[in-house]
């Protein structure tokens, strides 16, 4: 299905929904409050079918942080790009864990590196760093004296 | 170092042969021997950390062709390997398992830093929460390749310059004391 097929279906589901411009793939902006609601929706939705999430990255904007979510369907070959905003002191949001299995580790990763919290997530420790680490390595004002040469 | 001048100036063996009548009577030290068959038969290590691995493995398949150095035998285990090349970017939680590895390989023990990251962290030596910056904080190295990555024509420089330096009688680092301090 192209993106213009897609678009009209997202526009269905989602009015309310602000829809980037362009973009290689479909890219829309949901609210972090309402984000689980519209993950399930956008997966079992029988005209969108989203059943593979392939990439969950978090971007530190320095004012806020953000959430972008990769979507396909293996059964309509369609991609779309969901970005969330998350206060930066506080940044909290449901897990879609429960909803693709892929961002139970993924989400771990993002609690990892940016400390997000992902809410109900089922074992939410970390992944690439040690257990006893302290603060979120890839934030642009992490600090950490010992093992980085500031530039 | 100019590798041609030491392929030049090498003998084949280090010695004399005087022919007798059937046969003949060889002259040699037993040092300068050893250290000739050392230098002619290092068996690497099967490590790589990252992009570094790539030119190694180039550096030993058939192009470059490592083995007509005596190179070929790339051991699975640190303890049948004689040289380890760290191939990549040492991470933090990547040089205990280095240490243990370097530890494990048998005396005599050498190693190749290849590439920038290996040598001083490279590209990753500022703003970096994760990476070693330079192999030598975790283990001794003989012979430091410049490169990111190095050719394979790098790398063969690298071992032909250890394999000059076992000649000489140099490093045996690990056998003379375990902090690496030069023998």
């Amino acid at each position: 299905m192209d993106k213009e097929m897609l678009k009209t279906r997202i526009v269905d589901h989602f009015p309310s929904a602000s829809i980037e411009e362009g973009t290689e793939w479909l890219t829309i902006s949901v609210d972090a409050s309402t984000w689980k609601n519209d993950a399930l929706k956008l997966r079992q939705a029988e005209d969108l079918k989203l059943d593979y999430l392939f990439c969950l990255t978090c971007v530190d904007w320095k004012t806020h942080l953000s959430l972008v979510f990769h979507l396909h369907s293996t059964i309509y070959r369609h991609t779309l790009v969901v970005k969330t905003k998350m206060d930066r002191n506080l940044p909290e949001i449901e897990t879609v864990s429960d909803i693709w299995r892929t961002a139970e580790f993924h989400e771990r990763e993002a609690y990892d590196l940016f400390g997000v919290r992902f809410l109900n997530h089922p074992d939410l420790r970390r992944l690439f760093m040690t257990d006893d680490w302290k603060g979120w390595p890839l934030r642009k004002d992490y600090e950490d004296p010992v093992n980085m040469i500031r530039l | 170092m100019d590798v041609k001048d030491v392929l030049e100036k090498n003998e084949p063996f280090p010695g004399q042969v005087h022919p007798t009548p059937g046969g003949g009577i060889l002259v040699s030290s037993i040092d300068e021997v050893i250290s000739w068959a050392r230098s002619n038969s290092l068996w690497p290590l099967v490590f790589g950390t990252s992009c570094c691995a790539i030119e190694m493995m180039s550096t030993a398949s058939a192009k470059y062709d490592w083995s007509r150095f005596g190179f070929e035998v790339a051991r699975a285990t640190p303890r049948q390997a004689d040289v380890i090349i760290i191939a990549g970017t040492i991470v933090n939680k990547m040089a205990p398992v280095l240490k243990r590895l370097y530890d494990q390989m048998a005396d005599p023990k050498y190693v190749i830093a290849m590439g920038a990251c290996a040598t001083s962290g490279g590209p990753f030596f500022y703003n970096t929460y994760s990476v070693v910056k330079g192999a030598d904080h975790v283990i001794p190295v003989d012979v430091y390749v410049a490169g990111c990555p190095p050719r394979p024509e790098a790398l063969i420089h690298a071992l032909i310059t250890l394999q000059e330096k076992i000649r000489n009688g140099g490093s045996t680092q690990g056998a003379v004391d375990g902090n690496g301090k030069n023998g």
